[in-house]
Parts: C-alpha cells; sequence; structure tokens
C-alpha cells in the first residue's frame, strides 16, 4: 500500500510539473515580444559564475604559457622583430594608399559606410545546451550594449546580442538554429535570406532560381534586416542546388570560425534602417 | 543522494559545458551533461529526485540558451520521471545496462525536444540523426564513467545499500 501511496503521489507531482512548463512554453509562444523575465534574471545571475570561471581557467592558462611553457620563445621573439621591421614598412605604404583613397572617397562624395562605432568584448563562455549556438560575453548594458546589436569579428558577422545583462551579455550566433541574416551575393547582387541550421553551415534560402550564383561567391549582409551593417562578410557559397521551380538551395560555409573566437567587436553605431525607424518615432513624438 | 549535492552537480555541469564547450573543436560538445546529471540522480535516487532535478535543471539550461524556455525543462522532467521508474524496476547496476539507460535516455530527451519544436511550430530542426547518436554515446560513455568513479569512492556501497532500501519503502 505504502508503494502504491508514493507511486500515486510522484504521478501527481509528474503530472503538476508537465502542466507547469505546459503553461510556461504556452506563454512565451503566445507573447514573443522582448526578453522573458526569467531569461534575463537566470542569463545575468550564472554570467557572473562564468566570468568568474572564465577567469580562472585564463588565469591558469596565462601562468602557463607565460611562466612554464617558455620552449622557442627566443626563436620566435627573433621572428616576430623580423616581420614587425616588415609590417612597419608594410605600414607606410598603406598609409599612403589609405590617403589616397580618403581623397578620392571625398572627390566622389561617396558615404563611408563601414564607419560604425564598435565596443571590444572578450568571450567568456559558450551555449549551456549542445542544441543551441550562443556565447557569452564580458560587457553588458553598462557598456551601453542593447538587444539586436550586430556582433562582428575581424573575418565578419558573428551574430547578435539577445540577452544583456549589466555585466554580460548573450550573443546569438550566426549558425544558432533560430539566427536569420539579410544576405547578397557580392558579385552578382542575388538577394537572399542565411539562415542557420544549428549545424556548421548556413542555409541561404529565398535566392531565385533565376539568379546568378556559383561555388565560391562571396556573401555579405544586405542590411536590409535591420541588425546588421551593410557588407560585412558572412561566408562562400558551398553547394549550389537546384530547388523546385522557384529557388535554390544554397549553403554557406562561415568566414568566422565560431570556436575560436576570443574577442569581438559589438557594433554600437544603428543600422540605417533602425535610425530610420528612430527617426520616425521621435518625429511622431 | 542529498539535495545540496545535486544543486551543486546542476551547476558543476552547466560550468562545465559552458566553459568547456569553446574550447573544443567545432564550438560545442557532443555530451549533455546536465541530462547526465538527471539521468545519474534518476538512477540513483528514484523517479522523484530525478523529476525534480529534470525541472531544476532543464529551467536553468533553457534560460541560459536561445530557445523557448520550459521545452529542454519538459524534456528533462519526463526522461528523469520515467529513468527513476526504469531504475526501480530493472536492476542496472552493471556497466552494459546504465550504458544503455544513457543512451536511450538522450535519444528520448531529443525525440522529446524535437517532437514539441515541431508542435509548436518553431524552425525544424531537420535531420541531425548522427549528431544525436554521437550525444548518445557521449552522455552515456560520461554517465557510466560518473557511476564508476562514484562507486570507488569510500562508503559507496553503503550509500547504494541505503538508496535502494529507502527506494523499496
Amino acid at each position: 500500500m505504502a508503494l502504491l501511496d508514493i507511486r500515486r503521489r510522484s504521478g501527481y507531482l509528474f503530472l503538476a510539473v508537465i502542466v507547469g512548463h505546459v503553461i510556461l512554453i504556452s506563454a512565451q509562444v503566445n507573447s514573443r515580444s522582448g526578453v522573458p523575465v526569467l531569461e534575463s534574471v537566470t542569463f545575468g545571475l550564472f554570467a557572473q559564475t562564468q566570468r568568474g570561471l572564465s577567469t580562472g581557467v585564463s588565469g591558469l592558462r596565462r601562468v602557463w604559457n607565460r611562466y612554464v611553457w617558455l620552449r622557442g620563445v627566443e626563436g620566435e621573439n627573433a621572428d616576430l622583430r623580423r616581420q614587425l621591421d616588415e609590417i612597419r614598412v608594410q605600414y607606410q605604404e598603406r598609409r599612403a594608399l589609405a590617403d589616397r583613397a580618403t581623397q578620392l572617397e571625398g572627390l566622389l562624395q561617396l558615404r563611408d559606410r563601414t564607419n560604425v562605432q564598435t565596443l571590444a568584448a572578450e568571450v567568456i563562455a559558450s551555449s549551456a545546451s549542445p542544441d543551441f549556438r550562443t556565447l557569452t560575453i564580458d560587457k553588458g548594458t553598462s557598456a551601453g550594449l542593447k538587444s539586436d546589436m550586430a556582433v562582428i569579428a575581424a573575418a565578419g558577422a558573428v551574430g547578435r546580442v539577445v540577452v544583456p545583462s549589466p555585466g554580460a551579455a548573450k550573443v546569438q550566433l550566426l549558425i544558432d538554429r533560430n539566427a536569420a541574416v539579410g544576405a547578397v551575393i557580392e558579385r552578382s547582387r542575388a538577394q537572399g535570406v542565411a539562415l542557420g541550421g544549428g549545424d556548421e553551415r548556413l542555409r541561404l534560402e529565398y535566392v531565385s532560381e533565376a539568379s546568378d550564383v556559383v561555388v565560391g561567391d562571396l556573401v555579405v549582409t544586405s542590411g536590409i534586416d535591420g541588425i546588421y551593417p551593410k557588407g560585412f562578410t558572412i561566408g562562400n557559397v558551398d553547394t549550389v542546388e537546384k530547388s523546385g521551380p522557384a529557388y535554390k538551395r544554397i549553403t554557406v560555409k562561415p568566414a568566422v570560425n565560431f570556436s575560436s573566437l576570443e574577442t569581438v567587436l559589438v557594433v554600437l553605431t544603428p543600422s540605417a534602417i533602425k535610425q530610420a525607424e528612430q527617426d520616425g518615432k521621435e518625429i511622431k513624438e | 543522494m542529498k539535495t545540496a549535492g545535486i544543486i551543486l552537480a546542476i551547476v558543476l555541469a552547466l560550468a562545465l559545458q559552458t566553459t568547456i564547450a569553446r574550447f573544443v573543436v567545432s564550438g560545442t560538445v557532443a555530451v549533455d551533461l546536465v541530462l547526465v546529471v538527471v539521468v545519474y540522480v534518476a538512477l540513483s535516487s528514484g523517479s522523484v529526485p530525478g523529476l525534480l532535478t529534470g525541472t531544476v535543471a532543464g529551467l536553468i539550461q533553457d534560460s541560459l540558451s536561445t530557445g523557448v524556455i520550459g521545452i529542454g525543462g519538459l524534456a528533462k522532467t519526463i526522461v528523469g520521471f520515467i529513468t527513476g521508474i526504469v531504475g526501480t524496476q530493472l536492476n542496472i547496476a552493471e556497466p552494459v545496462a546504465r550504458f544503455v539507460v544513457f543512451f536511450v535516455a538522450t535519444v528520448a530527451h531529443q525525440a522529446i525536444t524535437i517532437g514539441l519544436g515541431s508542435v509548436l511550430g518553431l524552425r525544424p530542426f531537420g535531420t541531425p540523426y548522427a549528431a544525436i547518436a554521437g550525444e548518445a554515446l557521449g552522455n552515456a560513455v560520461v554517465g557510466v564513467a560518473a557511476f564508476q568513479v562514484s562507486e570507488m569512492l569510500p562508503g559507496a556501497v553503503e550509500r547504494r545499500r541505503m538508496g535502494r532500501s529507502r527506494l523499496r519503502r
């Protein structure tokens, strides 16, 4: 009897917890505007733990690299000095070229589209679940970060800020299965939407069958999503297949190696579309 | 297993998952350490602790991810509860039996997650059979290793006997 009682009670508990989950899920599915409070609070608290752990791990790595593993450092220093000398010469040449380009740009009255204000941030943690592709960075709302700010790296677009807390922010990577970015083939200007699939490739969808797309084409951000600035590299076309009468099935290999990211740049300047939206709101008010 | 120990195990699993994942090739680990903790607790302590661990751990993991909060919690709750029942009904003292339980629990967890995603009309997951198999294998290896290590610790036999007698009562 006692065994039956325990089982019955655990059954009721199981049912209650399941109903609770269903209510929780339903609430979010019906109103998906903004960041849920639970998500924001839990993330904010856990980010501090992640920061501490990351500091500990980084400290250990630093001690190992700086004080223990010094094999070949002398030779490396000599190589680096030589490289530095070469780079100094190249820098002089590039500066002269840059000056010339700036003068020409001014003459043609071209707008400098890449002049965006950015903030460097360090990656302190990765996804909590293997099903999602996110990163946690060490800058948050106290540094001026907001939701939907684009995150970039030297190689190209990385993702967008989804949950900013005061001291950290969660970044959804382009390869997350919930991620999407407006894209354009640089060579032929064919437009589409690059979608993450949770794996190492992106799918470029809504590209017309008549469009000119070949393997190796560079895919860049189109800027129409209002999040990513125009012209940042997404990756290169990996495969192109026919998919029905209207669209092509295209996969894109991202330019950024998401597993080796240590420092990223958060774009603080709103995109042209977002700026226009904000201006419109201000005029209405 | 005491409540504090379970909470510590969940926090440790989440911390390891988020810290180590970025140092591994491709940016993710083919092991869900949180699910390993849920199944471990369910097998060693029964269906109710398994259920509660699944709920708490799943919700925390969901809130640290980009998906709908509750899907992982629901999946882990069901897996924790059913694994707890299986653990009390079957003899799972052998490593092979434990391996099978961890493997099947991971596959069931993924099936529930993908099923819920489809029902709610979220973005389709595709058919990640290889990824699911890899994760199930990884979880099973880590889970069995965790049991082996815990049984090498002092007082393990007494603890197991006490746990079994508590479950029977």
